[in-house]
């Protein structure tokens, strides 16, 4: 049995300066997989090249046993890969319901979507209580839920969510992260991006440190959080 | 009369202005009770004033010499009058105006007096100076001028509840006291003006809702007709100075936004009770001359809509737009038979228009298919580019400079007149026992195609694929993300406005007899052309249907009746449309998604409020 999500030798370049030299790693169906490191350590670029967004310079990427590297960025969604961007990226001027319906723009049974719409109202009460409301005037972390939550409408088969933490407060970022472990309770699978590594690692069956580029340490979530180097370099202990 | 009024009310001002200021004062300090009563009794007295004698001769346009019976600016004025008089009786709480008024009935009053005001002054002042001095006026010109004042002055006393003076900085300087006091005083102003939304509307009978549909369109279609209608131009200075505060009075008052909610609820009814107004628009002219000015309104405001869905929904900034008029224009023009044309055919309407249509989809798919993967300002400079490509191509294929398609600088002239199944467009018709002539005749095809693009604006906007354009426009990358095929996407909206605005060019090759083109650049003198578009739609508001056809219809005769201002024609427009953009960004029909962005402050504590509740 093949893995889900399969990344081998991936390089990726903007112009002459190469973000990602030459990774690989793989995420097995149902399970949250954590790619953790600084600022510039090609996290991102990394989700944004399995999403079709960026093109890769060598490598393969392999989803659902198919190749992902000539799938422009919006077929890559019919395949069943959710990208939820870094820095959310939830449309501000429409209502809290209408992003969730642009979410599944590409499935076209009515009766499942608003199942699905009730699921991500029963997932983030918030959203429910303020469906007609305009997303922009939601809070950092509820627009954060949303994007989450409209991600999710495209019933995906592996999740991507990048930074889902970044700029939140502590307490949203705990129900962000407790959110995130009910979804993989229920059996979806997460490619998760993340500064905080604490919580990342904490949840993630599979870590991958990355630095400049590269992945310089991997294993399960819990050896990462008790590794030497990892607790020095991203958990500030000395 | 007039020296009554003076005396009985001016003696009053000195005591009562000295009562201890009560914290709700108004712009000017007089008693509240004292102000409504000037400002009810203004209005009733502008009313009685209009049909009085303003002046002894009738050299001043309009005759506003007899007594008993309103003419020219005098009608503005009575409508004034009986505007601030309702608005005053109702902001006594007089039962049955309540309905009225359902936003403020004060500040409703203000604007209904200044427009009164300003009309009957400039009237007062028009006659004085054309006719060479104050002696000229009769006695009904000094009792309106008095009422009005009167009515302004107490209509600015009545209270209104001041905002929350900001704190003074001890440490400020002069200049940055001057500024905060300025800022202060605006903040004041602007309260004065304030009205709270209006409650919700009782729910009426649908048959009571229609009529008022009825109603708001015939009062539509009365101010277009008027306003088209003003033989001279002291007439339109006061036509725009009372329909403009007219309009702001009415939408102080809650009735504007009342009148839409309505209208928003029946928008089928709405819309073809909007199309009936416009089709009555010839039967009340005897004239053809406004019927041209009508067709050409028509014309810019069908190509303005099919813009809206390019600028608007799918938000790609189109700056050379009228090429694709031109396209349909110039196609239709090839095959209508016209002897400047190198092809010796004469298509039937139907046929010529589709062709018109299809080949301008063909340039818009052939121009979007390399443009459209830019982005924001580069898209625009592209297409501003290929606009100017067309015109130039169009210009050199005269058989001298390239081969001889379109005849060059002369273009394609004498297109006939089309003939519909035996109707000559050409010729006069009695229909209903009025006379319609050719242009009115022509006003009649293009409300069929001003309809149609209406029925596919509403029905792509509504669709899937409107909510794709939307989700573009807002956030591309997120679009992609959610599996939005972008360029596709793009293409259908740029492909449907090019079909569009040929189908419109079309006709237009008929109504005008010449192509030519110079009528197809950027910018020039005369809509349409791509920067009048462009403003259309800005200024009427993005993403609506009524928003570029008010704006196109402002567009064209606000330029067309201030012609007699000469070189300052430009410069006034200009100046127009810096305050409408300064003032309503939004546009003057605002799409609901826009104004949030455009008001995030005044939106904000209302749904914190509703949150809250």
């Amino acid at each position: 049995m093949t893995a889900l999500l399969e990344v081998e030798d991936l390089r990726v370049a903007y112009g002459k300066i190469e973000a990602v030299k030459g990774i690989s790693f793989k995420v097995e169906a149902g399970q949250v997989v954590t790619l953790i490191g600084t600022n510039g350590a090609g996290k991102t670029t990394t989700l944004r090249t399995l999403s079709g967004l960026l093109k890769p310079v060598g490598g393969q990427i392999r989803f659902n046993g198919k190749s992902l590297k000539k799938v422009p960025a919006h077929q890559v969604v019919s395949l069943g890969l959710a990208h939820s961007p870094e820095g959310r990226h939830i449309f501000p001027r429409m209502t809290i319901e209408d992003n969730l319906r642009l979410g599944a723009f590409l499935r076209s049974d009515k009766p499942g979507i608003e199942k699905d719409i009730q699921r991500a109202y029963e997932l983030f009460p918030i959203l429910g209580e303020r469906r007609k409301q305009a997303a922009g005037t939601l809070s950092g972390g509820e627009q954060q839920m949303l994007a989450m939550g409209r991600a999710l409408m495209s019933q995906p088969k592996l999740l991507m969510l990048d930074e889902p933490s970044m700029g939140l407060s502590p307490i949203m970022m705990q129900k962000i992260m407790a959110t995130i472990a009910e979804l993989k309770s229920q059996g979806t699978t997460i490619l998760l991006v993340e500064q905080n590594a604490q919580a990342a690692l904490s949840l993630a069956d599979q870590g991958h440190v990355m630095e400049v580029g590269n992945i310089v340490l991997s294993g399960s979530g819990q050896d990462l959080l008790t590794d030497e180097s990892v607790r020095k370099a991203y958990l500030g202990e000395d | 009369m007039t020296t009554e009024t003076t005396a009985s009310e001016t003696p009053e001002t000195p005591e009562t202005a000295s009562a201890p200021a009560p914290a709700a004062s108004g712009l000017i300090g007089l008693p509240a009770p004292l102000g409504r009563a000037l400002a009810t009794g203004g209005g009733i007295l502008a009313v009685v004033s209009a049909f009085m004698s303003w002046t002894w001769t009738s050299a001043f346009p309009g005759d506003l010499t007899v007594y008993g019976y309103p003419g020219g600016l005098q009608v503005l004025v009575l409508i004034g009058g009986i505007l601030t008089t309702l608005f005053g009786l109702a902001s006594y709480g007089v039962r049955g105006l309540g309905a009225l008024t359902p936003g403020s009935a004060d500040s409703a009053l203000k604007m209904a007096a200044l427009g009164t005001f300003g009309t009957a002054w400039y009237t007062v002042i028009a006659i004085s100076d054309e006719l060479g001095g104050v002696v000229n006026l009769d006695p009904g010109g000094f009792v309106v001028a008095i009422a009005t004042l009167a009515a302004v002055i107490g209509a600015l006393a009545l209270p209104f509840e001041r905002p929350e003076p900001d704190p003074v900085d001890p440490d400020d300087t002069g200049w940055e006291l001057f500024k905060h006091n300025s800022r202060q005083n605006w903040t004041n102003f602007r309260a004065a003006f304030a009205t709270k939304a209006p409650a919700p509307a009782p729910t009426l009978p649908s048959w009571a809702e229609i009529l008022v549909i009825i109603a708001a369109m015939a009062v539509g279609l009365f101010v277009f007709s008027y306003g088209i209608g003003t033989a001279y131009d002291e007439l339109f200075i006061g036509f725009l100075i009372m329909a403009g505060f007219g309009f702001a009075s009415l939408s102080k008052a809650g009735i504007v936004a009342r009148v839409s909610a309505i209208t928003a609820k029946h928008r089928n009814i709405t819309m073809i009770g909007a199309f009936v107004a416009a089709a009555a628009f010839p039967f009340t002219q005897s004239n053809d001359q406004y019927a041209t000015i009508g067709v050409y309104i028509l014309i810019f405001a069908t190509v303005a809509l099919g813009l809206n869905i390019v600028v608007g929904l799918a938000g790609l900034l189109d700056l050379g737009y009228v090429a694709f008029l031109g396209v349909g224009a110039y196609t239709a023009a090839l095959v209508s038979g016209s002897p400047s044309s190198p092809l010796h055919v004469q298509w039937p309407f139907w046929a010529s228009a589709l062709l018109g249509a299809v080949v301008a989809m063909i340039f818009g798919v052939v121009i979007g298919a390399p443009t459209l993967r830019l982005r924001g300002d580069y898209l625009a400079i592209v297409t501003l580019g290929f606009g100017e490509i067309f015109r130039i191509t169009v210009l050199n294929l005269d058989g001298t400079s390239g081969p001889d398609v379109t005849n060059g600088s002369n273009g394609i002239s004498s297109i006939p007149n089309l003939n519909i199944l035996g109707f000559d467009f050409g010729a006069q018709h009695q229909i209903l026992g009025s006379t319609i002539g050719r242009f009115a005749n022509y006003l009649l095809l293009m409300l069929i195609i001003t309809l149609i693009v209406v029925i596919v604006f509403r029905r792509s906007s509504d669709s899937r694929i409107g909510r794709a354009w939307v989700a573009i426009r807002e956030d591309e990358t997120a679009a992609l993300a959610m599996g939005i095929n972008g360029f596709r996407v793009k293409l259908i909206a740029f492909a449907l406005g090019a079909c569009l605005a040929g189908l419109s060019g079309s006709v237009q090759a008929h109504v005008t007899y010449t192509v030519t083109p110079e009528q197809y650049q950027f910018a020039y003198v005369v809509p349409p052309n791509s920067a009048f578009l462009l403003a259309a739609v800005v200024l009427g508001g993005m993403g609506t249907i009524s928003g570029p056809l008010v704006g196109a219809s402002l567009l064209y005769l606000i330029p067309a009746k201030l012609q007699f201002l000469g070189d300052y024609q430009l410069f006034a427009f200009g100046v127009t449309l810096i305050l409408l953009m300064r003032f309503r960004p939004e546009g003057l029909i605002p799409n609901r998604r826009r104004q949030l962005e455009f008001h995030e402050e005044a939106e904000a504590p209302a749904v914190l409020t509703k949150a809250g509740a």
